[in-house]
């Protein structure tokens, strides 16, 4: 139990991404309000990206902008690129899709009038 | 990268988001969320990656908010749901099997800041040495989005369009 929590301690970041990521899925798997389902994906989308540049970082390092350009690089000195680029269009893709579910969301309000499942489930029927 | 205030950050960054799901009124909870992102910003700076810091604070924090608070404002702003249901029993069996496995799994995964970690030794160090000779661009993160994966960020902007013409289609008044 002491070896997790410690392992835990070491990598805090991945404990906040685990945390981040269930609560979004119990909120989209539990709430009954649309805007509230909407908050949780919200949730869960921006923990994987935190995952996601947490791989990246290196201790000691700075931003991957180069400082020198006369020398060579040297790979320890900057985090790494990568995951950074995959975030980014991960985010613009993230609110790009934010945007088509909040008009469904409305356009569902205009047919039936309420943002909650239950009554929208009712007036189905 | 000390530990002196990255534990609060993280610790802001989890009271914000309970807090968002956790508020009655659905305008506070956006609220709550838009200073979500701003926190996420500020993680996202401590972590060395300030182009993905500057698209948190414009696109999510900024737009992010923006579009739910118009969709608020033309729908009901108020979680009028008073009937508590029982959360459903699956959900109560997975969840926790699934956080258990995740926190397993994080023993296996590098330490946190560990310049030899595999996804740091693999092709990074390729774009670190060679972008500036390939590209003449300084900020590696552009050199890569903008010039070796011209084409990943043109099909986003496909992706991006594609989100315009679909929220146009739903939100028009004059349907037949």
């Amino acid at each position: 139990m002491n070896e997790l929590i410690e392992t835990a301690l070491q990598r805090p970041n991945i404990v906040a991404f685990v945390v981040l990521l269930l609560v979004g899925l119990y909120i989209t798997l539990t709430r009954h309000n649309l805007i509230k389902k909407l908050i949780g994906l919200y949730l869960v989308q921006t923990s994987v990206i935190l995952f996601l540049v947490t791989v990246g970082a290196k201790s000691g390092a700075t931003v991957p902008v180069l400082l020198d350009t006369a020398s060579a690089v040297e790979q320890d000195a900057y985090v790494n690129p990568l995951p950074h680029v995959l975030t980014l269009t991960a985010i613009v893709v993230q609110v790009a899709t934010l945007g088509v579910s909040l008009g469904l969301v409305s356009a569902i309000y205009r047919k039936y009038g309420s943002l909650d499942e239950d009554h929208i489930l009712e007036r189905t029927r | 990268m000390t530990l002196s205030y990255e534990l609060p950050l993280l610790l802001l960054l989890l009271l914000t988001a309970c807090a968002a799901v956790l508020v009655k009124d659905l305008i506070s909870a956006v609220l709550i969320l838009g200073s979500y992102s701003f926190f996420l910003a500020l993680v996202w700076a401590w972590l060395g990656a300030p182009d993905v810091a500057f698209v948190e604070a414009v696109v999510g924090a900024g737009l992010a908010t923006v579009f739910f608070l118009l969709t608020l404002l033309s729908t009901a702003p108020k979680d009028t749901h008073i009937r508590r249901h029982a959360p459903p029993k699956a959900a109560m069996l997975l969840l926790p099997l699934l956080a258990a496995l995740l926190l397993y799994a994080t023993s296996d995964l590098p330490r946190f800041g560990d310049p030899q970690s595999p996804a740091s030794v693999h092709v990074s160090p390729h774009y670190l040495k060679n972008s500036l000779a390939d590209t003449r661009t300084t900020n590696v993160v552009t050199a890569v989005l903008m010039d070796y994966r011209a084409l990943d960020t043109l099909i986003e902007t496909a992706v991006v369009f594609t989100a315009g013409i679909a929220c146009w289609l739903l939100l028009r008044r004059d349907v037949k």
